[in-house]
């Protein structure tokens, strides 16, 4: 109903992202396991996600409204 | 447990998830020009979101909190909340009722029922919703509020304010649309911060081998890591296997249920109770776009549903592996001690002879105000004897000997244990997510029963559709008011998920028969489901009033907490509070089937065979699936996902 949701998910998913993968060059290891940059990883893990939902959105919108 | 240090970035991430959930319903409230708009979403949301938010609106603080409590307490076995406590009814729902629920153009379950009887049945089901819908919402804000208080030491009524806050904000404004859409984005949020944690855990534990192996040393001597008493024991694959400890008999599973409580229970009245029944979910579907999608969307819901228990119940598993292993400085936290009480303790340990460690463990345990391990005690106090411990590793050695564990602390402490900042805001922000899905959910389905069902139904009829769109803005900000009292309610039971079952439990089992008998019998009558509905409720109360479990009598045989029943008289005891629930289930079932059908029997019919005509299995053309691909036949997949169903519980057996 008029908003097509995967804009918002995929716009917050990219920017979250964006704030671990620069948390992870600054040193994000876990605590308990520090040869594993979590935050480095799984920040590009939710960027890759973020970005595959805006090209839905975008591919939605290509589709054009339902009627 | 202390207080988490949050930087700068957890907060970055906690305030983007906010903006973005309250920017949601903003960006949503232009669209939102009836009551219908507002309240069931006029039928226009396609099939995958109404799937993921079908299953994010169940998703509420107790999976995660829960669920992981009950893996550390239960093992693997509590996947069977999920695989026979949730997939076969979510099947049945999406193949055989939906037709009814959609079809019948009803705006709510209640409404349904209304149409398929009269008002008494509907009144009495709309009520009953409302009131368990409030106390489940309550329940989810309870424990957040109690989370945030533990982890960022927020006060409780202030965290409990702001979260209601965020909730009422972007629901006032976009309605049931935005609760949907924002539970689609939470379904999101939950997986992507909650699996980077179980991925850091397995990984610490030595991977799923080792802590399959850990978990086998425990099953034997559960009391190592003070899950049960001294002197219980299991078999090894007690923690790790979701079939044979149940097989094998109440006494050999720590559930402490039976196969046919499981299944009969559990599996099926419970069970299709909530998924077939619930408005909460049921909404969900109900605002898909046509009758396909909406057969669909518990299917959809079926696919995260059936792997969840990866997410949610390894933590806890997780959880008890590495308090096993002695080099992993970690123990499932103990009960929250004041930091006074911890200053007495730590006072008493400095004050106590080794030569008399009995004196000392008593000292130390009235202190803290649990039970304490004596031998970890006595080696604390002599260690302090031999060279003076400074406080902070008295107070740490305290912790250690702490012989009670606090279940639903064990999700945050995973979280403090292996996320740096960063993830360590993702994951709050995960389980804020959790809980305000659970939330929104909950007032949006209260919001339109009481709406429609109540308001319009019995209270103020006939006014202008603008009326009762104002009313349903009105009753947003009531429901999440009486959720907060519900809250403080809540905030006087331990494991919510075992109240949250007992108060589902005493309204669900009845209900799943009224709808069976009014669904696929036409000879249902209104005064049989009626009278079968109240007997139904009436002898849950009534059983569990005369039933209780071991742990709740002291030694003369008197109930110490009526709220875990046999207040009346004690006819029977079961082994534990879940069987207790299950068996509770059961009978309450029993009861409103055989009230319902006997007494419509004993009444003439209302309504003629016309008027049930797509109210009733019998009277409604069968759906032909013919335009659709095969793969969105909701029989087709139905049949597909019980597969996979059972092959999972194989790989578990």
């Amino acid at each position: 109903m008029g908003l097509d949701i995967r804009w918002p998910i995929g716009l917050m998913f990219t920017l979250i992202g964006v704030l671990l993968v620069i948390t992870g060059f600054s040193g994000g290891a876990s605590p308990r396991l520090p040869n594993v940059n979590i935050d480095l990883i799984w920040g590009v893990v939710l960027l890759i996600f973020g970005v595959a939902m805006l090209l839905g959105a975008i591919a939605g919108k290509k589709q054009g409204p339902p009627k | 447990m202390e207080s988490i240090h949050l930087h700068k970035i957890d907060y970055a991430i906690l305030l983007a998830y906010v903006a973005f959930v309250i920017g949601i319903g903003w960006t949503l409230a232009r669209y939102m020009k009836t009551s219908a708009d507002f309240l069931t979403s006029a039928r226009s949301i396609p099939t995958w979101v109404t799937g993921l938010a079908f299953i994010s609106a169940n998703l509420g603080a107790l999976e995660l909190v829960g669920m992981a409590a009950s893996g550390a307490k239960y093992g693997i076995a509590t996947a069977h909340f999920y695989w026979v406590g949730a997939i076969p009814a979510m099947i049945f729902l999406a193949v055989f009722m939906m037709p009814f629920y959609y079809g019948s153009k009803a705006r709510s379950t209640p409404e349904y029922l209304n149409m398929r009887f009269d008002g008494r049945v509907r009144g009495l089901n709309a009520i009953a919703f409302a009131v368990m819908t409030i106390f489940a919402s309550g329940i989810s804000m309870d424990a957040l509020a109690k989370l945030l208080n533990e982890l960022l030491g927020w006060n409780y009524n202030f965290a409990l304010l702001i979260c209601s806050g965020v909730v009422l904000l972007y629901v006032l404004k976009g309605g049931l649309t935005s609760a949907i859409y924002t539970e689609v984005l939470q379904f999101f949020m939950i997986v992507l911060g909650f699996a980077p944690v179980v991925y850091l855990g397995l990984k610490d534990a030595g991977g799923w081998g080792a802590m399959t192996h850990s978990l086998q040393a425990v099953a034997v001597n559960p009391s190592v890591v003070y899950i049960k008493d001294a002197g219980i024991s299991y078999a090894p694959n007690a923690w790790t296997s979701a079939w044979t400890p149940v097989l094998a008999g109440p006494a050999n599973n720590p559930m402490g249920v039976d196969w046919f409580a499981m299944i009969f229970g559990l599996g099926f009245v419970l069970s299709f109770g909530y998924w077939c029944t619930n408005f909460l979910v049921v909404q969900r579907a109900m605002a898909a776009k046509n009758m396909t999608a909406a057969r669909n969307t518990p299917l959809v819901a079926a696919v995260p549903k059936m792997f969840f228990p990866f997410l949610v119940i390894v933590p806890g598993m997780i959880a008890v592996a590495l308090t096993s292993m002695p080099d992993k400085n970690y123990r499932i936290p103990p009960p929250i001690v004041s930091p006074e009480n911890y200053a007495t303790a730590v006072a008493a340990v400095k004050s106590a002879s080794p030569a008399d460690p009995a004196a000392a463990v008593k000292a130390v345990g009235d202190a803290l105000g649990v039970k304490v391990a004596p031998d970890k005690i006595a080696s604390l106090v002599a260690a302090n004897a031999a060279s003076k411990l400074p406080d902070a590793q008295i107070k740490q050695g305290l912790y250690n000997s702490i012989a009670e564990n606090y279940y639903s602390g064990v999700i945050l402490s995973l979280v403090k244990k292996y996320c740096p900042p960063g993830l360590m805001g993702l994951a709050l922000t995960a389980l804020l997510a959790s809980f305000m899905s659970g939330m929104a959910g909950n007032v949006t389905a209260f919001n339109t029963v009481f709406t429609y069902d109540l308001y319009q139904a019995y209270l103020v009829k006939g006014k202008s559709d603008r009326h009762y769109f104002l009313t349903g803005k009105v009753i947003t900000v009531v429901g999440i008011v009486l959720s907060m009292g519900a809250a403080y309610f809540a905030s006087m039971f331990d494991n919510a998920m075992d109240v949250i079952q007992l108060v589902f439990g005493f309204v669900n089992a009845p209900i799943f028969a009224t709808f069976l008998l009014g669904m696929f019998w036409k000879r249902t009558t209104g005064t049989g489901a009626f009278i079968g509905l109240f007997g139904g409720i009436f002898s849950s109360a009534l059983f569990h009033a005369l039933t209780t479990t071991p742990g709740n009598l002291d030694a003369a045989g008197h109930v110490i907490n009526i709220a875990k029943g046999g207040y009346l008289h004690v006819v029977q005891v079961f082994p534990s509070e879940m069987a207790q629930n299950f068996w509770l289930a059961a009978f309450s079932f029993i009861v409103c089937f055989t009230f319902t059908a006997v007494i419509s029997l004993a009444t003439a019919r209302t309504k003629s065979d016309a008027e049930l005509k797509g109210l009733v299995y019998s009277l409604t053309p069968k759906i032909v699936d013919n335009n659709i691909p095969i793969y969105q036949k909701p029989a087709v997949v139905g049949v597909v996902l019980l597969i996979v169903c059972i092959i999972l519980n194989f790989i578990f057996w």
